[in-house]
């Protein structure tokens, strides 16, 4: 299959420079040639990610300021991550958040994507009109609701709730602004799932005598498996990286009680001028949520079979 | 009976999942006492914008400089890339396909602190060209994934006869083949604008100067202003700014969003 193009001197740039490579590999010019295609992913890839991987590692061990030269001083990053009261308590946060979000995620889109899952006239209507807070950005959505749940400016005012005056009032608008950015995204995905179900299924299910609900527990969740456990790994992962909810619309308050961990890493680097200490926070997250993803790859893959 | 029931359910969310996003276009029009738009409906509180900060423009512009340098370097790399992995075969192409799926697996946030330093030392500090190949490294596992699907999907003899014709490879890259995965190419610009266009974390901690903010960041100093009052009616102008373009898009190319979905688009 490969020898099908002959090659023309002087034509082709980039056959001539693999020409030269020929007499030394095991891989032929065409494999060069492959190779230049490449090139720019190989670039891309090397400079802007496995580089920073890299500088992050040896960046956690060094006392490292914003300015200014580093020098090492393994592990101090890492040992004073327990000494930090913000962070031990953003942890604790951003686990409360991750539970209660990823449970009425799931279950709202659960519900859109079954209401919306026949064709039936007026549905395109109705799942573009979910979806289409999830094609405003995320940044733009939380200034949007920071205008919205202001209580004299916005539409609710006459209701005399501080929308993110309290702890506990800050989760729940926090809690509705992500349910309305991401459902309709969430119930894409489900969607896609549901619509991979072939319908015989169903018709075998039905002249078996089988009810709705029964057709629910036994067919349709069984078979969404791997369609719910993707949505909940992207839920998951997404959630503990959460950022621009907190630091945008409750701005980490009241009395730092929305805080994420994603936050402190920020203020560790750039409020702090703690780059090294950032560092450290970021190799601690990144190894627990790279574990978590195996982990969870690892489910989906077994429910796939 | 339960077909009604259905249809005025969903009428009811309909109503409640578009409320905010026609509040906000209500509200950056509508007339507030001193606000750019003090009474009646009209434009004041774009226009109040048009001044804040270091203006609009600039804004708008350094906004769409980002997009469009993301959205063509993402199309230039990874239909390259593409070609690369569906047709040839060459020494680490295994491990560099499975490298561009680890940027998956590592969170985006973690690696923005040593990117920061990395940029500053290859003389990229503060600089849009910068955050836009940031950008790209962000896009690069799905575009490359769904680039090399599409040329895959295109039989071989297409190309392969055209270089029976004397065309060399990239002669039959440029003629045969990318015209052959053009929604493919759609729907990895469209996710490539979208994620730069609405970036927050990577332009705030990237940029450090007000002169070179892209919309979100420069929206978001709105709110953070040390003395004097807020002004929501500009802020929701800011926000309409900012999701206008989206909407737009997504509106007209729902198809080629939603193909992305179903071949992992997932994480954005």
């Amino acid at each position: 299959m490969t020898n099908l193009a002959p090659p023309r001197a002087g034509r082709d740039p980039v056959k001539v420079a693999a020409r030269s490579a020929h007499a030394r590999g095991r891989f032929r010019s065409r494999d060069y040639v492959g190779l230049l295609y490449a090139a720019p992913t190989a670039v891309i890839v090397g400079v802007l990610f496995i580089a920073p991987l890299a500088l992050i590692g040896w960046m956690s061990l060094n006392k490292w300021p914003l300015l200014g030269p580093a020098h090492l001083n393994a592990p101090d990053n890492y040992v004073k991550i327990a000494d930090d009261p913000l962070f031990v308590d953003s942890v604790l946060f951003t686990l409360k958040y991750t539970v209660i979000i990823t449970v009425l995620l799931s279950a709202v889109a659960l519900g859109l994507a079954l209401l919306v899952q026949n064709r039936r006239p007026g549905i395109a209507f109705f799942r573009t009109a979910f979806f289409l807070p999830g094609a405003v950005g995320f940044a733009a959505a939380a200034l949007l609701f920071y205008g919205m749940l202001n209580p004299e400016f916005g539409p609710l005012g006459f209701m005399d709730v501080k929308w993110i005056g309290t702890p506990n009032m800050a989760l729940f608008s926090t809690i509705a602004l992500v349910l309305w950015r991401f459902a309709g995204f969430n119930m894409l995905i489900l969607l896609t799932g549901l619509q991979a179900i072939p319908v015989e299924v169903y018709e075998a299910a039905r002249s078996d005598g089988a009810n709705r609900w029964q057709i629910f527990t036994r067919i349709t969740l069984p078979l969404l498996r791997p369609t719910i456990a993707l949505m909940l790994i992207l839920s998951v992962t997404g959630s503990l990286l959460a950022f621009d909810q907190f630091f945008i619309f409750t701005n980490g308050g009241p009395d730092n009680s929305t805080v994420s961990m994603v936050m402190v890493i920020y203020r560790n680097a750039f409020f702090r001028f703690d780059l090294g200490g950032a560092a450290a926070l970021s190799v601690v997250l990144l190894v627990a949520l790279v574990a978590l993803n195996a982990l969870q790859l690892r489910v989906l893959r077994g429910g796939n079979k | 009976m339960r077909r009604t029931a259905s249809y005025s359910g969903m009428s009811a969310l309909a109503v409640l999942f578009l409320f905010p996003l026609v509040w906000s276009g209500w509200s950056s029009l509508k007339g507030q006492a001193g606000s750019g738009q003090a009474t009646g409906f009209g434009f004041g509180n774009y226009t109040r914008m048009a001044g804040f900060g270091e203006g609009l423009a600039t804004y708008l512009t350094n906004s769409l400089l980002v997009s469009v340098m993301t959205v063509t370097g993402t199309l230039v790399v990874s239909a390259l890339g593409g070609y690369a992995f569906a047709r040839f075969s060459f020494p680490g192409k295994n491990l560099l396909f499975l490298a561009t799926l680890a940027i998956l697996m590592v969170p985006y946030a973690t690696i923005l602190i040593p990117l920061y330093v990395l940029l500053a030392q290859i003389g990229l500090q503060n600089s849009l060209v910068g955050l836009s190949l940031v950008f790209i490294m962000f896009q690069l596992p799905f575009a490359l994934y769904m680039m090399r699907n599409s040329f895959e999907a295109v039989p071989r003899e297409l190309d392969e006869s055209a270089m029976v014709d004397g065309c060399n490879t990239f002669r039959a890259f440029i003629s045969i083949l990318l015209p052959a995965v053009r929604p493919g190419l759609v729907t990895v610009g469209l996710f490539a604008f979208l994620a730069s266009w609405n970036d927050f974390l990577a332009p705030l901690i990237l940029l450090n100067d007000g002169a070179s903010f892209p919309l979100p960041v420069a929206v978001w100093s709105m709110t953070q202003r040390t003395f004097g009052a807020i002004d929501y009616g500009m802020l929701e102008a800011g926000v309409m700014v900012m999701a206008i373009p989206c909407l737009l898009l997504f509106t007209v190319l729902q198809r080629y969003y939603v193909r992305g979905f179903m071949s992992g688009a997932l994480r954005g």
